[in-house]
């Protein structure tokens, strides 16, 4: 077999290819300007825009697409690729969602390595006071690619488990745009190689790039700017396809208050994704040009009248922050509703509340539109805004409230077990807690004038996205891998995972927030030890360390369980959930038959009811 | 009976393929106006900016461009619908002819932007405003640069649409491509509605002392 043969050596392959094509035609259109040959804010642009693209066509997404608008009818390939072996369709363009969805996640998990180990590597840095061994500019790099690494596998993350579960759990073939399924994951990759550029000229404003700071750091910004402009657009167009989906392609009797209630998450979170991700991807647009062409937009620029003729860099924040907000409820609704999923699972009871958890996760989702300013109150914007974000902002935990009290009313007489994935779901929850009452404290404007930027936020937004995303995102893993690989991981590794990775959590989190109140800044290399936080400082890098440990027995667990686990059968959890109800591993044609939905999806241990009736072979 | 089974049966493959199109009909319609619901919120973000940066003045732009070419643009909206109502119809010469019409108004309206709005070909038009000069020159060409790149996309697609219907691929009952340009088409122009006040009318005209 030729290495070729593969779609993402191609696609590699084409991606320099493309970024040499691109930076040629910034060469040449500039000489033939008049102007120097080489600039390197142009070039890189240029050079990065034609390598998203060569990577695209080499790998071969754009080919239906092309064929179409030349009237080439594609019919659909199911299966394993023609004389190549099945491992090559997972490296390459496949329509199957389950392939996508695997893609989607396996890419994520790599990704949370990476970001983690981003993190690991400062972490040692700031054991003790003192410039160790990271220099402040390497640090802000290492710090700042820790941020955006971090949140392109939560984005990948949530998109595999929504791509894998979503059409299985209603019941559908595929998803509503398969062509356009593939793209929406294969344009991450060049986006990530770009990221990946980004260190090697280094930038250094923290996740955010806040101008005026972003405007005159190094090269390294650019690559930022179109690697998240890249994701950007793979978080629009899934969701897109995942919302089409999910309207028109439910089996009969399937109402949307039947559907399972990870759906509903990730209706509400594709609603975010389809339309706040555009501003992002304006706001970073717009960063680009203003560096590479100097068109002022956030750059304030004085006339000799003393008038500003240029830019305000608080537009920036407000164009950043009405999707960089929303977006955390991007990270964390998917991972909450593998949380009410997976309770009456192992509490063999129905969902507590199914519709008011259904509402409040939309509830969630269209009040975060509203919230945006709270990060913005010691910005210097006007006085007034900061009553009406802090209200607006307040409103968000009377939905998140009903969650909570949702999962307690489930657990509340139910016939508990406790598996790794059930684990992992009560380890969520005690986790978010943390985040979700250390975020009031932060709403306030009063307590945060004296918070903001300090460790107490780190604390409380590492708190929310574990409770959030990590463990629900681990509980999936757990719970969803005899679906995918038709084997039991081991339970003794699994719960060994948990207990270390639990408290190594609870320890780091809390110690964050502890810092953060004796008076610790974020994003700095080094400290004061008379503020008195170095052995805070210690026990956090401890504890990420143990949380690195736990995640490499995941690691080692789910490759070898792989091939020597026990043989899981269609359903070792006793689920009510239509994917449960068909052969595991899932085969190539999910379902058979058409299924029909005849009664609630959560009515564990009601005598005689039933969910999902499967069509048999014999009736059409 | 034979003959007669196989009669039902071709009707019923019949049945299913036109189900199957009414499906995936569906699913698209849906999607495109998903699409431009995302679309709203970049445009949104981009008149917010407007809005932001210069509060209630503008630029001194040149009126007579901007009636012309928002003309030009509303007139291929008309076009537009003649085409795909020709289409329908199943008159494939009158759609070529009105498609053929809307792509030339969709090339004045980026000549109109091109030539005089950003006065890139000063032979023939000197333009007074530069991206980088004031907050004014960067956010006309923002918005009219961002709207500019779908009016190119919306004439790549006419023509894709031309050379599909020109090779006989369309039918009355069948034209989703041509439906779709013609709504993505529309809604550009819809944009442009919405743009075009906003540069051109709304806020004091302030001329600008560097």
């Amino acid at each position: 077999m030729q290495l070729t043969s593969l779609g993402l050596v191609r696609g590699i392959i084409g991606y320099f290819v493309g970024l040499v094509i691109g930076m040629a035609v910034v060469v040449i259109s500039r000489l033939a300007l008049g102007m120097s040959a080489w600039d390197q804010e142009a070039g890189w642009v240029g050079g990065i825009i034609f390598a998203m693209i060569g990577f695209m066509w080499a790998v071969g997404s754009l080919t239906d697409w092309f064929k179409w608008t030349r009237g080439v009818e594609t019919p659909f390939h199911h299966g394993p690729p023609v004389g190549k072996p099945a491992w090559t369709r997972y490296f390459s363009v496949d329509y199957n969602h389950k392939v996508i969805g695997i893609q989607y996640g396996v890419t994520g998990f790599l990704l949370l390595i990476l970001g983690g180990s981003f993190a690991l590597v400062f972490r040692a840095e700031l054991a003790d006071s003192g410039i160790s061994f990271l220099q402040p500019g390497t640090y802000n790099t290492f710090l700042s690619m820790h941020a955006w690494v971090a949140l392109a596998s939560i984005l990948l993350g949530v998109g595999g488990m929504a791509n894998y579960l979503v059409p299985l759990m209603i019941g559908a073939e595929d998803m509503a745009f398969p062509r356009l399924n593939a793209f929406a994951y294969w344009i991450n990759v060049p986006a990530i190689i770009t990221l990946m550029i980004s260190m090697l000229f280094g930038w250094d404003s923290g996740w955010t790039a806040y101008p005026p700071l972003s405007l005159r750091g190094p090269v390294g910004y650019q690559m930022v700017f179109w690697a998240i402009f890249g994701i950007g657009l793979s978080s629009i167009l899934g969701s897109l396809n995942l919302i089409v989906t999910m309207l028109t392609m439910r089996p009969k009797g399937m109402t949307l208050f039947r559907m399972p209630i990870f759906c509903w998450a990730i209706f509400a979170t594709s609603i975010i994704q389809l339309t706040a991700t555009q501003l992002i991807g304006l706001a970073f647009l717009m960063l680009s040009f203003e560096r590479s062409l100097g068109m002022p937009f956030f750059n304030p620029l004085y006339n000799a009248l003393g008038e500003n003729i240029g830019g305000q860099p608080l537009l920036f924040q407000h164009l950043f922050w009405f999707y960089s907000h929303p977006a955390v409820y991007v990270f964390v609704l998917p991972g909450l509703g593998v949380i009410s999923e997976l309770l009456p699972v192992f509490a063999r009871k129905p969902l507590f509340g199914y519709r008011w958890i259904a509402l409040s996760s939309l509830a969630i989702a269209l009040v975060g539109f509203l919230v945006w300013g709270h990060h913005m109150f010691t910005s210097g914007y006007g006085e007034y805004l900061r009553v009406v974000f802090m209200i607006s902002t307040l409103l968000v935990a009377v939905p998140t409230g009903v969650k909570f009290f949702s999962w307690l009313g489930t657990l509340w007489g139910g016939r508990l077990t406790f598996p790794t994935p059930m684990l992992f779901t009560l380890g969520a929850i005690s986790v978010f807690l943390i985040g979700g009452l250390s975020g009031p404290i932060l709403a306030t404007a009063a307590t945060d004038l004296f918070l903001h930027d300090s460790y107490f936020v780190v604390g409380h937004f590492h708190a929310t996205i574990f409770g959030g995303f990590v463990f629900p995102f681990f509980a999936a893993i757990y719970y969803w891998y005899p679906k995918i690989t038709g084997r039991m991981y081991n339970e003794t590794l699994g719960k060994i995972h948990f207990w270390l990775m639990t408290p190594g959590f609870w320890v780091m989190s809390l110690a964050q927030m502890t810092a953060g109140t004796m008076g610790m800044r974020r994003r700095i290399a080094d400290y004061d030890p008379a503020l008195g936080v170095e052995p805070v400082h210690l026990l956090i890098t401890i504890a990420g360390f143990v949380i690195a440990f736990s995640i490499l027995l995941m690691i080692y667990n789910l490759f070898t369980s792989a091939e020597i686990g026990a043989l899981a059968g269609n359903n070792p959890w006793r689920s009510r959930s239509p994917e449960w109800q068909i052969p595991s591993p899932v085969p190539e044609h999910s379902y058979a038959r058409p299924i029909t939905v005849v009664g609630e999806p959560y009515d564990y241990g009601l005598a005689g009811s039933t969910y999902v009736a499967m069509a048999g072979a014999g009736d059409d | 009976m034979a003959a007669i089974t196989t009669g039902a049966h071709a009707v019923a493959v019949h049945h299913e393929a036109h189900d199957d199109y009414a499906v995936q009909l569906r699913r698209n319609r849906l999607g495109l106006w998903l699409f431009f619901i995302s679309e709203a919120f970049l445009f949104g973000g981009l008149l917010a900016t407007r809005f932001y940066l210069w509060g209630n003045t503008r630029p001194e732009l040149d009126q007579a461009i901007g009636l012309i070419v928002t003309s030009v643009l509303l007139l291929s909206s008309v076009s537009m619908r003649l085409a795909e109502t020709a289409m329908e119809k199943g008159n494939r010469q009158l759609f070529s002819i009105f498609i053929l019409l809307t792509a030339f108004f969709g090339l004045v309206f980026l000549g109109g932007v091109v030539i005089f709005e950003w006065g890139l070909v000063p032979a023939l038009y000197k333009g007074h405003l530069t991206p980088w000069g004031d907050k004014y020159g960067a956010v006309v060409f923002a918005m009219t640069g961002m709207h500019a790149l779908h009016v190119v996309s919306g004439i790549v697609f006419i023509f894709i649409i031309w050379n599909l219907a020109r090779k006989g691929h369309f039918s009355p009952q069948r034209h989703w491509g041509v439906e779709s340009c013609a709504i993505y088409w529309h809604y550009v122009d819809v944009v442009w509605i919405f743009f075009y006040p906003a540069l051109y009318l709304i806020g004091n005209a302030v001329h600008l002392s560097h």
